[in-house]
């Protein structure tokens, strides 16, 4: 398998501070990976990094091609699509509106329109809710929202912010089902950052553990799982 | 009752001044999520340059084409070239550079043409509209204009992608980062077409106040007025507030002894301030629903 996004010596600042300290990071093309940590270990951060929202350094790769330093706009237009912490839901605008904004950067009615309504087919609760003002939809559907409006992008790539926070289990199953048939059927390749990680290593291949901005460990999913003294000491379960 | 009919009436003619501004003062809310002060002057200068083009010869429709487009570009330049800097300076530095916006316009206008008072033609005439007075062709006129101004904007941020862009970029400029769209781009259309808006505002304006480079100064602040009362986020709503403010005003003037035609601009403050103590949203605004 080949990497879809390679990141080498990753730092990152909030004005003179810095919250990221040089790790490595990569993503391989098709599968999922989940960046796992405790509150404040910098995985937002991670996220936001790869997407030219804060000043970074070190290099990051997406199909090869250089993108540290490019606008978030940019970056967005390769094909990279990030649901962020908080869901980032336009609560004024309608939920189909919603989907709309997420196509802006494409162009074709019909392609458009069919793929809104292949996110309904997804989540047929957005479907019932079309007409209806984002900000009045529960957590759970605006997190669908969210998804479904990385959808409309057509992405390669899929970065998700914790997207089972503050969401009642069966919704989070339902939820992760879905991203496992996107990434399966959709060809979608996914880094999942999670504070559940029974759930994101039951999810993903790979998994990254970092830690005040360093990489704690890294390495195949199961074997995090199975990694007793890594599980006790970090992932809490 | 007769009497204040008519004074209803000759408020709407003044409402649809304030209106005109109102519908100017919200596009740039909308994208820029503050007022602008510099915007009254911005329409002064652009009615100058109607003006100029009349001057040298152009048909009033020619000049009044030209100058919207003019103003379009301008407004655009004025967010790329003073704006775009400050993007993430504090709301202060925004007022700062607004302030001195409004004096440069404002001086530049005074260089260039003087202070005199000019008058501007109207395309409608001057004669009333009905039998009776109180309402002339321009009032009608200007109405209408605005009217259809409200239609094309309404249709502009419903149905069309660009308008839908530039609402989600003024509504959560992050996220709609996220979405792709180049949200700089969209603040500098929201400039470019309050910047259009705020001359046509001008133009109508113009013949009724005359043209100087002071004659925006009062009117904006009726325009912040109906803004306010419409919530400043809707455009019918700014229409509707403006038309009101001017209604108020002229009602106030006849019906209340003190106010007469001195203290008239307090209607405007008055207003404002009553407004956002009652009801901060706006008569018209609409409130977020908000579920978490
Ligand atoms: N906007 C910000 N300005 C300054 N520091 C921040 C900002 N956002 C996050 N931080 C700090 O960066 C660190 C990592 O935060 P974050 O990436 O949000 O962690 P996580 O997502 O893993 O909970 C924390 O110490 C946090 O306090
Ligand atoms: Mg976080």
């Amino acid at each position: 398998m080949s990497k879809l996004l390679e990141a080498r010596a990753l730092c990152a600042f909030y004005g003179a501070t810095q919250v990221l300290f040089g790790f490595d990071l990569s993503i391989e093309e098709g599968g999922i990976t989940t960046l796992l940590g405790a509150n404040g270990a910098g995985k937002t951060t991670t996220l936001r990094a790869l997407c030219g929202m804060v000043r970074t350094t070190g290099d990051i790769r997406f199909d090869g091609k250089a993108i540290r330093g490019r606008a978030t706009e940019d970056i967005v237009r390769l094909g990279i699509a990030h649901v962020p912490q908080g869901r980032g839901t336009f609560s004024r605008q309608t939920v189909e509106e919603n989907l709309e904004i997420g196509a802006m950067t494409r162009s074709g009615r019909a392609a458009i329109d069919a793929d809104i309504e292949r996110v309904y087919g997804y989540f047929p609760r957005l479907m019932e809710r079309r007409r209806q003002q984002a900000g009045t939809l529960s957590g759970g559907e605006q997190q669908m929202l969210a998804v479904g409006r990385a959808m409309m992008l057509r992405p390669r790539l899929m970065l998700l912010d914790e997207p089972s926070f503050g969401l009642a289990p069966l919704i989070v199953e339902e939820l992760f089902g879905i991203l496992r048939t996107l990434n399966q059927t959709e060809k979608v390749s996914m880094l999942v950052v999670e504070q559940n990680a029974a759930l994101a290593l039951d999810l993903a291949e790979e998994a990254y553990l970092i830690e005040t901005g360093e990489l704690v460990t890294s390495g195949p999913a199961r074997q995090l799982r199975d990694d007793e003294n890594i599980r006790r000491a970090y992932l809490g379960y | 009752m007769e009497l204040f009919l008519h004074q209803v009436l000759a408020g709407l003619a003044t409402g649809g001044i304030y209106a005109c501004m109102a519908l100017a003062v919200v596009m740039i809310y909308q994208a820029i999520d503050h007022l602008n002060f510099a915007q009254g002057e911005m329409a002064m200068f652009s009615t100058f340059i109607a003006w100029q083009l009349i001057q040298w010869g152009l048909p009033y429709w020619l000049a009044f084409g030209a100058t919207i487009a003019i103003s379009f570009v301008a407004g655009v330049a004025i967010e790329r070239v003073v704006l775009k800097p400050l993007h993430n300076a504090p709301v202060l530095s925004h007022v700062v550079a607004f302030i001195a916006l409004l004096a440069i316009l404002n001086s530049a206008a005074g260089f260039i043409w003087d202070y005199t008072i000019k008058s501007f033609p109207t395309p409608f005439g001057n004669g009333p509209l009905f039998e009776q007075g109180l309402m002339s062709k321009h009032d009608g006129g200007m109405i209408a204009v605005t009217l259809l101004m409200l239609a094309f904007l309404y249709l502009f941020f419903r149905h069309t992608r660009i308008g839908l862009a530039m609402r989600a970029a003024a509504a959560n400029p992050e996220s709609a980062r996220l979405a792709g769209i180049r949200v700089g781009w969209m603040t500098a259309l929201g400039w470019g077409m309050a910047a259009a808006i705020g001359s046509v505002a001008g133009m109508l304006i113009a013949p009724v106040v005359f043209l100087e480079p002071n004659m925006m100064l009062s009117i904006l602040l009726y325009g912040f007025a109906g803004a306010v009362v419409g919530g400043l986020t809707s455009p019918g709503g700014a229409v509707l507030g403006g038309f009101l403010v001017g209604i108020v005003e002229n009602l106030a003037g006849t019906y209340i002894p003190v106010v007469g035609r001195e203290m008239k601009l307090t209607i405007a403050l008055f207003i404002i301030v009553a407004v956002l103590c009652v009801k901060p949203s706006g008569l018209f605004g609409r409130p977020i629903v908000t579920r978490v």
